[in-house]
């Protein structure tokens, strides 16, 4: 890039930049390539974003063009300003504590069980070779399927009168059958234990990327002087592989906040609000009632945890990747 | 050679490749099973193979509609993203003007927050422009989304393009777009192939914007019309099977064709971070 970074500086400083950057046909081509990409990305995540924020302190239904413009037929605004309340009011909702302690678990299970897993495994197959290569295949597979594909398989494969927990019920002998996805506690961990299924092969891909490109003398050396392999793992290819881990962490955190696809095809939040996440509790309470403000309060909240992480995590472990 | 370490080995990794695959192999098989025999053996072998099931969703002109609309959706999204994120990220990788750096965090913005965060504004926004019930209201906030992600690439695979080719067709007289479209585009195919793979898988999976943007039957995307035939068949597992297995087999099928081009974007998102 020196040639063009020559260019920029030595046009700062002088006084025709523009007609030195229209010459060159760096100004036509900055005009025609940015545009599409700017305007796209500001009406459609900028901008609403930024009328959540707005939206969050009335109560509206959403019809009209915003909750504060003058309704000419009724002589009203279309909404009502309510302050706070939305948000006092998502607080104070046990199926939103609920919410984001599901949220919180979600996360906290995909740290500290599913990457171990994905990280041990990435060890396992991490060297190149015929039969590695398929198991690396077989165990990315759920990755690439849909979320609302996994999450049918698995209501069947945990329905009571028909899969695994029919299985179980007959075994343990059980009077009734056992449905997991109905139960209290039991319907969440069963989502917990798919989002390990379907994710940890894409953190293992990211681990395996990782092992590969750490020199291979460096193993061959330390394996003369005699370390064993939980050695060489413990004491060369993890602390090697921090930055690929910082990724999958990021990645993790911020799909944990995300998970929306899963739940409804295997419990819908139920039973009883017990299993919903942030984002279905979003999609239940806010768009599924037609309550703008509610759910954008709810969505302001959800935007500040990500971006707070975001943040948080670039300037502390991060730092300097 | 083999000694008990590897057949540890493989053992442990053969019990996770079964925990994968039962699930599956039940879910392909049950489609030819009757619901009493799903009931009593639901993860063996049918004793008969019943092909009505998948006989009827394939004779379904909705199943085909469903595919067809998650195939446009996907497609129109993935050029949109590929493209004009591939020209934003030119323009930021070929010239350092004022702003540029702050333009280019802007959009980073997108890869910070889940973007289920805007979705009540994002609802009325689509509304507002009557996208509402099209493919494009799908589209256009996939793509912005998307967008992020694939400046994000394209900007590093860019800068690491050899100067020396861009002075030497400056000599020759070529501008700079036309030097995107002749030298840049083509010399990226194999960054252009992963993003799109991995655009594409996104949206074919996509659950959550077709369910609020799209309302009309006639435009619902296979996602939407499997959690309808589940809706349907509540008693009959085996003809959601059938459904879900009929579209999982296209997805792994591209799954096999374009893993190369996956591992090498998880690659890349690993080595650069």
């Amino acid at each position: 890039m020196v040639t063009t970074t020559d260019y920029a500086t030595q046009a700062t400083l002088k006084p025709n930049v523009f007609r030195r950057m229209w010459t060159d046909g760096q100004l036509k081509m900055l005009l025609i390539f940015l545009p599409p990409a700017l305007l796209v990305f500001t009406v459609f995540v900028i901008l609403p974003m930024l009328q959540a924020g707005f939206f969050a302190p009335y109560k509206w239904s959403g019809y009209g063009p915003a909750p504060w413009v003058l309704n000419e037929d009724t002589g009203r605004e279309f909404g009502r300003w309510v302050g706070s309340q939305n948000f006092e009011r998502m607080w104070g909702h046990s199926a939103f504590q609920q919410a984001f302690e599901n949220t919180l678990l979600v996360i906290a299970v995909s740290l500290l069980i599913q990457l171990p897993i994905a990280l041990f495994l990435a060890l396992l197959i991490y060297q190149n070779s015929r039969i590695n290569t398929i198991f690396r295949l077989v165990f990315f597979l759920p990755y690439i399927m849909a979320e609302v594909a996994t999450g049918l398989i698995f209501s069947f494969v945990l329905d009571g009168n028909y899969g695994l927990s029919k299985w179980f019920s007959d075994l343990m002998g059980y009077e009734t059958a056992f449905f997991p996805l109905a139960e209290k506690p039991w319907a969440f961990y069963s989502i917990l234990a798919v989002i390990v299924w379907k994710y940890f092969g894409f953190h293992m891909m990211i681990y395996i990327a990782g092992l590969q490109s750490i020199s291979k003398e460096l193993i061959e050396a330390a394996r003369i002087d005699g370390a064993t392999a939980t050695q060489r793992a413990f004491f060369i290819q993890i602390p090697l592989l921090w930055p690929a881990i910082t990724i999958s962490i990021f990645y993790s955190v911020l799909g944990g906040l995300q998970v929306f696809d899963l739940v409804m095809p295997m419990t819908a939040g139920g039973p009883s609000n017990s299993s919903h996440t942030l984002v279905s509790y979003l999609y239940n309470f806010g768009f599924v009632r037609l309550n703008v403000g509610f759910g954008s309060a709810v969505g302001v909240f959800l935007f500040a945890v990500g971006v707070v992480f975001a943040l948080v995590y670039r300037n502390t472990v991060q730092r300097g990747q | 050679m083999y000694d008990w370490k590897d057949a540890g080995r493989i053992s442990v990794l053969l019990f996770v490749s079964s925990l994968i695959l039962i699930p599956l192999a039940a879910t392909v098989l049950g489609g030819f099973k009757t619901s009493g025999e799903l009931r009593v053996s639901p993860f063996g072998i049918p004793d008969q193979w019943h092909m009505e099931f998948y006989g009827e969703i394939f004779a379904d002109a909705n199943f085909w509609r469903y595919l067809w609309n998650s195939l446009l959706i996907s497609l129109l999204t993935v050029f949109l993203t590929v493209f004009m994120g591939a020209m934003a990220a030119y323009a930021f990788a070929q010239v350092r003007f004022f702003g540029s750096e702050f333009l280019f965090s802007y959009m980073l913005l997108g890869l910070m927050f889940p973007f289920a965060a805007a979705i009540m504004p994002l609802f009325l926004t689509v509304r507002d422009l009557g996208l509402l019930d099209t493919p494009w209201g799908v589209v256009l906030p996939q793509v912005a989304f998307g967008l992020a992600f694939s400046i994000m690439f394209f900007r590093t695979f860019f800068s690491q393009m050899p100067e020396e080719l861009f002075e030497a067709a400056r000599v020759d007289g070529c501008g700079y777009i036309k030097f995107f479209f002749l030298f840049t585009l083509p010399l990226s195919t194999p960054i252009l192939a992963t993003i799109a793979t991995f655009v594409f898988v996104q949206s074919w999976n996509n659950y959550l914007l077709p369910l609020i943007m799209l309302n009309d039957r006639a435009g619902y995307t296979w996602t939407l019309g499997a959690m309808d035939y589940r809706g349907e068949y509540t008693a009959e597992w085996n003809r959601t099977l059938a459904f879900v297995s009929a579209t999982l087999a296209p997805a792994v099928v591209f799954f096999l064709a374009a893993q190369k081009y996956i591992v090498a974007g998880l690659t890349g998102g690993a080595v650069k971070g």
